[in-house]
């Protein structure tokens, strides 16, 4: 549980870090908009609050390990790195261009705090798989987290790591799926249904929740539950809106892939910092 | 090298498992994954002896070598072992991301290279995995010649702080080498050499070294050569390429694998750029295996020795003519 002015705390995080992930696809001028922004309540919370980690000592060994599988959405993650101080927000206005250690897809090497590399969907969840059993081995107590989209849950690699995970009963390890409808040829039911993934995941040895992924003190909730599970690793199924905060484009999906113009964003920053404040948990 | 009288016989595969076995001993962070392929990798010795460090993926290549990525990224050394069409055949887009991008330390342990597979057919002869492995920068390419070089080169791959790709053969094959011969990653080997000066530098990689040789010495009166091995693919010894190729004015190469990107590829885009001379390739030329005995199979596809000492001195001819000799 966590206390209201936690809350509000997280929230506007959050609208900060909105506002950061269209300016920076503005400056970058290409980009994916959609899912940043409807993820970025749930980077708000890790970064703000669940992760145990030292935005000045990235390498820490103790730290929480946060795999982001769908490279694609890394600007919510710079954006929230950025603003929790691993780097100085004006950086975050490098993304996508020559030298910066912001690529448009996420590269463990350039990047102090960026746990791997990432962009091809689907192999997220095995390397966090590895690395949670690794961790095991040794009795480390930190926890890893993988991200997913729902387009990846197409990936065979997914649930050949998935299985993986079942199996070896990783109670470490919980993963967070941004369950928001949308890849790039449409809605994810009409480009491959996925069906029920809780039940999905549920018969291949998963601990389930299913949570609304704009509201904090259920994302805050279902994290501390994973942690008290044992001999399961925990699905997070976060049901999130793509575009979340820009009322133009939510739940758009031809969003998942373009950046907004110059105009688009003056609109979409004025919007976001008018709602500043105001958007808030849905179970108030 | 070893007496040539009393040739012991075994599989580059049984290095890879005997070298497990050492480092499970003598290296606490080295793990092993295996996709469902535990006694034909050679890795149960290893699984039955440190269990707990033995890690099971099922038939899943593509996240073997992700579940690799993330031990390695933790901080242990994985090596990953199945047949080679498989990984580093299926998984090549994971290995590329998640372990050369990524630069994490995984070995993957490539079984069943090349035609000799036999049996099996074309579906599990590996003949294009050295050209996969060598094109991803960070990775490390090593293709022993025999059981020992398999045992050190497994060890070396172990201390190296990269990912490296490890090319093994399924049939006993020739002990060239003995505990002595020394194995650098990145430094050919001259294995013979005629008592008069070399006419054609013989660059030969894995277990096909023993035909390479054969050829030589049965030439060796009438065409001078040497016979390197080329055990590390990538870092290529271009200095001693370099050097072989100039002092004797061509070259053969020899792999069981095809020509186009394996140790043929390789040392033709060096040679191109630092000297140039005529080159033969032995090797697959762009087709598929089959099902068959594997000397059968050797033999079919142009790698024993009379065939190959067709090509040596084919190459000489040509050389011959472009000094317009004929």
């Amino acid at each position: 549980m966590i206390t209201d002015t936690k809350i509000k705390e997280l929230e506007l995080k959050a609208e900060a870090i909105r506002e950061t992930i269209v300016e920076m696809l503005v400056a970058a001028g290409s980009g994916h908009t959609a899912g940043p922004l409807g993820m970025a309540d749930i980077f708000a919370a890790f970064y703000f609050h669940i992760l145990n980690h030292d935005p000045a000592n990235p390498a820490w060994e103790e730290r929480d390990r946060l795999f982001l599988s769908n490279g694609h959405i890394v600007p919510v993650r710079y954006a929230a790195m950025a603003h929790a101080g691993y780097f100085p927000l004006a950086e975050c206005l490098t993304l996508r261009k020559f030298g910066s250690r912001l690529q448009g897809h996420p590269e463990r090497e350039r990047l102090p705090g960026m746990e791997t590399t990432s962009g091809p969907l689907g192999s997220g969840l095995g390397q966090a798989a590895g690395y949670a059993y690794g961790a095991r081995m040794d009795n480390k107590k930190f926890r890893v987290y993988a991200f997913m989209s729902d387009g990846e849950q197409d990936a065979g690699n997914t649930w050949e790591a998935a299985m993986f995970a079942g199996a070896n009963k990783l109670h470490n390890l919980t993963a967070v799926i941004d369950r928001n409808n949308i890849q790039i040829n449409g809605m994810t039911e009409d480009v491959m249904p996925l069906d029920d993934l809780r039940k999905k995941y549920k018969a291949f040895n998963w601990h389930v929740l299913e949570i609304d992924g704009h509201n904090m003190n259920a994302i805050v909730s279902a994290v501390e539950q994973a942690k008290a599970i044992y001999e399961k690793p925990t699905l997070i199924l976060a049901h999130t809106i793509p575009g979340k905060g820009v009322k133009e484009i939510e739940f758009d999906y031809r969003w998942h892939g373009k950046p907004p113009s110059k105009e688009e964003a003056k609109k979409f920053l004025a919007e976001l910092r008018t709602m500043k404040g105001k958007i808030q948990s849905e179970h108030e | 090298m070893s007496d040539t009288k009393e040739i012991k016989m075994a599989a580059t595969r049984d290095g890879f498992g005997r070298a497990l076995l050492e480092l499970g001993g003598s290296n606490p962070q080295v793990v092993v994954c295996c996709a469902d392929l535990a006694e034909s990798t050679r890795v149960l010795a290893f699984k039955e002896k440190y269990p707990d460090r033995y890690i099971e993926l099922g038939v899943a290549e593509q996240n073997l070598a992700t579940v690799a990525s993330g031990l390695a990224n933790y901080g242990k050394i994985p090596f990953i072992a199945s047949y080679a069409t498989f990984s580093p055949g299926r998984n090549n887009e994971q290995i590329r991301t998640t372990i050369s991008l990524n630069n994490v330390p995984v070995k993957i342990a490539g079984m069943h290279a090349g035609v000799s597979v036999g049996p099996d057919g074309a579906t599990h002869q590996a003949l294009e995995d050295l050209a996969l492995m060598r094109v991803q920068p960070n990775m490390t390419v090593l293709s022993p010649c025999d059981e020992e070089e398999a045992y050190k080169a497994t060890l070396a791959a172990a201390a190296n702080l990269g990912p490296v790709y490890l090319r093994f053969a399924r049939e006993k094959t020739p002990v060239l080498t003995t505990p002595e011969t020394p194995f650098v990653i990145g430094r050919a080997n001259v294995v013979w050499e005629s008592d008069h000066a070399p006419e054609v530098a013989i660059f030969a990689t894995g277990p096909l070294l023993a035909e390479a040789l054969a050829a030589a010495k049965e030439m060796e009166h009438s065409l001078p050569s040497v016979v390197i091995n080329i055990h590390t693919i990538k870092p290529l010894d271009k200095e001693a390429i370099v050097a072989a190729a100039k002092a004797a004015g061509a070259v053969v190469t020899v792999e069981e694998h095809q020509v186009a990107g394996g140790l043929g590829g390789a040392v033709a885009e060096l040679l191109a750029a630092e000297y140039p001379v005529p080159v033969q390739f032995v090797g697959m030329q762009d087709r598929f295996g089959q099902s068959g005995e594997p000397k059968e199979l050797l033999d079919y596809y142009g790698n024993a020795p009379g065939e190959l000492a067709f090509d040596v001195v084919g190459v000489r001819v040509r050389v011959g003519i472009v000094a317009g000799l004929f």
